[in-house]
């Protein structure tokens, strides 16, 4: 079930300044990484990287469970489930 | 502002002017749900107190604003890595189930997916078997959730006696809402800065799934996170223009219809 009450001109309308403000936030903290330097190693840098890309994906209604996927720990199915007891 | 329900708030962590805000805004109930003090407790007696604390004390407090005040009683997920004090304290709870305001046993769960987080969930939950008590699980945080939830959901589907009805899947996300509504629980969505929901990412899973079965939360604490998260959401639900029906039956009617599955429920007092 779908229940959007709102056009895609009525949401951009409400919430482009504060798209923008958080796009402006995420550049500053980029530049502030990379001000420091020294983390091109850290595997955090490549993940945010992935998540950035996942933004950049053409119309979508599931680019946030990716971004949550991207940032979790694989289900292994088969691991040893404790057993219910009387 | 309408009457709202807080289904998972940890007041013994607030202090006496959030109730006073939280009644101001129209909340006429709360669970509190057994959880994590923030500190590794040293035995199964300082577990006695905090039920104390839970049981008697905190619905006088609430009372004092027109709010009442239902709990979960548990050993939390990330003291459940201790198997011998967590047996200790679950062999505590049968004492205080009869209490009219106690609405079953929570928050249980996972913290970062470990055997013995398992054995003591499965352990919760032969107990709320034998004694007939509703559920409230805790899923886990950030990069365990994912994985957590699904341990969780096929521990769940292994113990035929569970009943998903009975059951109410906390802090689902994008990414574990569906699967836990598609089991047949009912699922709640954690407003809480940073590592869990925003009021309008909740907004966004409502119209995504329809509403049926879920419910919003605070999850107020210690940490940082905010008591009136839940008008956060139902102001956040107004301004995108969705029916009051809708908003009443995610932030109040739903907690209820599950709250009333409990044995022992008393009913909702009228306000004063």
């Amino acid at each position: 079930m779908k229940l959007s009450v709102k056009s895609a001109t009525q949401v951009l309308d409400d919430r482009h300044l504060e798209i923008r403000a958080r796009i402006l936030e995420l550049a500053a903290e980029l530049d502030r990484v990379d001000r420091g330097g020294g983390a091109e190693a850290d595997g955090r840098l490549d993940l945010i990287r992935s998540g950035i890309r996942i933004l950049l994906e053409g119309p979508s209604a599931g680019r946030a469970e990716k971004v949550q996927l991207l940032f979790s720990d694989r289900y292994e199915p088969g691991w040893k489930i404790p057993q219910p007891r009387q | 502002m309408s009457n709202y329900i807080d289904p998972h708030i940890h007041m013994i962590s607030r202090v006496t002017d959030d109730y006073h805000r939280m009644s101001l805004a129209g909340c006429v109930a709360i669970s509190e749900p057994a959880f994590w003090a923030g500190f590794d407790r040293g035995s199964a007696e300082g577990f006695r107190d905090y039920f104390h604390h839970l049981v008697d004390v905190e619905p006088k407090r609430a009372a004092q604003f027109g709010i009442q005040h239902f709990s979960w009683l548990c050993i939390n997920a990330k003291e459940a890595e201790n198997v011998s004090l967590s047996r200790d304290v679950i062999r505590l709870i049968p004492e205080y189930l009869e209490r009219p305001n106690v609405l079953g046993i929570g928050e249980i769960g996972l913290n970062k997916n470990t055997a013995n987080e398992a054995t003591i969930f499965q352990e919760h939950v032969d107990l709320a078997m034998r004694t007939n008590e509703l559920i409230l699980v805790h899923t886990p945080h950030l990069r365990d959730k994912h994985k957590g939830t699904l341990m969780i959901l096929d521990m769940f589907r292994n113990d035929k006696r569970v009943q998903p009805d009975r059951v109410c899947i906390d802090h689902v996300e994008e990414h574990t809402i569906k699967p836990a509504l598609d089991a047949g629980y009912w699922v709640g969505m954690t407003l809480y800065p940073v590592t869990k929901c925003t009021p309008e990412r909740a907004c966004d899973m409502v119209e995504m799934f329809g509403g049926e079965r879920m419910m919003v939360n605070s999850a107020g604490d210690w940490g940082r996170s905010d008591p009136m998260a839940v008008p956060e959401f139902i102001l956040a639900m107004r301004r995108r223009g969705h029916p009051e029906a809708l908003i009443r039956k995610v932030a109040h009617d739903n907690p209820l219809a599950f709250w009333q599955k409990s044995r022992r429920w008393p009913g909702l007092s009228p306000r004063p």
